[in-house]
């Protein structure tokens, strides 16, 4: 029998049963519609992220305290952490592929205003090299320059966030700030930088000269960080290797020892929070697609009793002469349209779907021509997968018993 | 001397019921040659029905073999009995079996839908002769709820002329007919029998088997009677005197 004679077969059948057919379809509309939102959802995650990442700066190199893991046994955070100012002050000093490089040390305590006002929020310690390498404006005043730095002076730059909290509309310039019962002079405001990838205020902390920090604030040795800029964004691969083989010597490590610290780039931030989504979009697919798979139960379901209350059909067509592939064909064949035009409702719904949920929670959302293809053969599938068992067994119903079936 | 379209020896059909045996067919020797009109009797039990699945080729048989029209059948694998009886055999069914939303013309249009030798291209102009055959051309696209049972059965056997067969099987084709509807149906088969077409009818009713040819009879799985019928019906007549004597009481 032709394909296009069997399809019409098929689209009669459905329309004679057009509730019970969109009922059974609705698993198939929804499956599909389902994996298209979150994909697209996914996707337009990701593609916020790369964004914001390539906003941060891509020649920045980032070196943290630690591997992930020292082998099998874990250390304590004290004896792990063996970043200091002196591995700063070499990279600074031996570096021919990183332009600036600044430690970070961190600090978190009550910050309050001259007129009464609290906040908190994290105290950075840095280099003047900082601003460059973040390549972050001021909107009043300065940054604190490397006279600030040696003499330890106690002056501070605040992030847009903690100047509207503490001095709001007043002008904070010159004003004086309590961290920790120390007096800074604010001698500048940070330009607005806006919120992360993931979330976090990028505005919401007080830098100051490193020196001052761990002198008056900090306490202790140690570093939280220490941040680089490479030239150019092609050197940043040199760069890395030059930071490794420094921080190793620095650090006195033989040959057999592993690293005590991490370098890493936005790369490779950008890498990590892109994979982190592309997790969270597998699984969001993941369980939209388990939604498909029970909209497929539905339909081998309803093919099931299709194929009982069409016995007499099915003896009558073998009577005269068809063959049990031919029966088979045509409830596979329907059981295939079946789907197919659940799954070509559910692009529609997937569509109409990202849309909203774009409008309502204003998540940008990407839809891919893929997703909308996968999801359409992934429904296909679905129809000869489930559709097959029931065919089978219309086609192995021998004539005569088909066509005394009452 | 005509060919045999049906050459049966020893044909045997033993259905296993829990530890009973059941011999639906004792081992029965039959032929029919072309042109004959066979009316196939006998109570409910006798093996009849069962009969009639075997030489319909819906059923095989537990021994003996069977010729259609030259062909070895009880050999042959469900393909091949589905070929042969999309080409050879044309059913008449007491229910009709027509399908149901279908018009009439799609009806009988289905047979050639499956015939895989595609002897015929065009299948709505043989269709739509096949019911002109049967004399509702002006019905070709009613659904079958919108058609009488005489209607429908007509419908029915214009489906099984369509592929023109070597034998027309009929199962208690009038068994869902009133009386006069009957008449009319047997009034067909004779005129295709006198056409050359082999017609093997099942039935119970004597007054319908008398339109026949030849008449035989089973019991217990077994041939009790085979004989010719004398005289034998003209349906065409009958049905005028119905009619004649329907306008007279009117």
């Amino acid at each position: 029998m032709k394909p296009q004679k069997l399809i019409s077969i098929a689209l009669r059948s459905i329309r004679r049963t057009k509730l019970r057919s969109t009922l059974t379809a609705l698993g198939i509309i929804i499956g599909v519609g389902a994996v298209i939102v979150m994909v697209a959802i996914g996707h337009g995650a990701k593609s916020r992220i790369e964004a914001s990442i390539k906003n941060l700066g891509t020649n920045m190199v980032v070196i943290t305290p630690g591997a992930a893991n020292t082998g099998n046994v874990s250390q304590g955070a004290g004896s792990f952490n063996r970043l200091k100012i002196e591995d700063a002050d070499k990279l600074k000093r031996e570096s021919v592929q990183m332009s600036d490089v600044s430690p970070v040390i961190m600090a978190f305590g009550r910050i309050r205003g001259g007129n009464g006002t609290n906040w908190r929020c994290p105290i950075y310690g840095v280099d003047p090299a900082y601003q460059t390498i973040r390549d972050w404006p001021v909107a009043e005043g300065q940054f604190f320059d490397a006279r600030d730095l040696r003499s330890r002076r106690k002056v501070c730059v605040l992030g847009a966030t903690v100047a509207e909290q503490i001095f709001g509309e007043s002008e904070a310039l010159g004003q004086e700030v309590i961290l920790r019962d120390v007096p800074f002079t604010v001698i500048g405001v940070l330009a607005a930088k806006g919120q992360t990838a993931s979330g976090s205020d990028q505005d919401d902390l007080i830098i100051a000269p490193y020196t001052t920090v761990q002198e008056r604030l900090a306490g202790h040795q140690f570093i939280a960080q220490i941040l680089g800029s490479a030239a150019s964004s092609g050197d940043v691969t040199a760069a890395m290797a030059e930071a490794k083989a420094i921080m190793r010597e620095s650090h006195n490590l033989s040959e057999w020892e592993d690293d005590d610290f991490t370098v890493k780039n936005q790369a490779d931030l950008a890498d990590a929070a892109t994979g982190a989504t592309e997790v969270m979009t597998i699984l969001l697919a993941c369980i939209a697609g388990i939604s498909l798979l029970v909209g497929g139960i539905g339909i081998m379901n309803i093919m099931l009793v299709s194929v009982t209350e069409r016995t007499r059909e099915i003896g009558i067509r073998m009577a005269i002469g068809a063959r049990p592939a031919d029966v088979l064909m045509q409830f596979l064949v329907e059981a295939i349209v079946l789907s197919v035009l659940g799954g070509l409702l559910g692009v529609a719904l997937g569509y109409g779907g990202s849309w909203l949920v774009g409008k309502l929670t204003g998540w940008p959302t990407v839809i891919d021509g893929g997703t909308v293809g996968l999801a359409l053969g992934f429904s296909a599938t679905v129809g000869v997968f489930f559709g097959w068992w029931p065919a089978r067994k219309a086609a192995a119903l021998s004539p005569i018993d088909a066509l005394r079936y009452e | 001397m005509a060919a045999d379209v049906i050459r049966i020896r020893g044909l045997t059909k033993t259905y296993v019921m829990g530890t009973n045996e059941v011999h639906a067919l004792a081992g029965i020797d039959l032929t029919i040659t072309q042109g004959e009109m066979v009316a196939v009797m006998g109570a409910s039990g006798s093996g009849k029905s069962t009969m009639m699945n075997m030489i319909g080729c819906l059923d095989k048989p537990t021994a003996g073999g069977y010729e259609l029209d030259g062909e070895r059948v009880e050999i042959m694998d469900r393909n091949q009995l589905a070929d042969l009886r999309n080409r050879r055999i044309g059913f008449v069914f007491q229910g009709f079996n027509l399908l149901a939303r279908t018009s009439a013309l799609e009806n009988v249009e289905l047979p050639l839908m499956y015939d895989r030798g595609a002897r015929k291209r065009d299948l709505r102009t043989a269709a739509t002769a096949a019911l002109a055959r049967v004399g509702l051309a002006d019905r070709a696209h009613h659904l079958p709820n919108e058609l009488s049972g005489g209607q429908q059965q007509r419908v029915a056997i214009a489906r099984a002329l369509v592929t023109e067969p070597a034998l027309l099987l009929a199962d208690e084709p009038t068994g869902n007919l009133d009386s006069r509807t009957s008449v009319e149906v047997l009034a067909l088969f004779q005129e295709l029998n006198d056409q050359g077409l082999t017609v093997v009818m099942v039935t119970h009713e004597e007054n319908i088997a008398h339109y026949a040819k030849r008449i035989v009879e089973l019991r217990d799985g077994l041939i009790v009677r085979d004989e010719p019928v004398t005289p034998r019906g003209n349906a065409a007549a009958d049905l005028a005197a119905i009619d004649a004597r329907r306008k007279g009481t009117a």
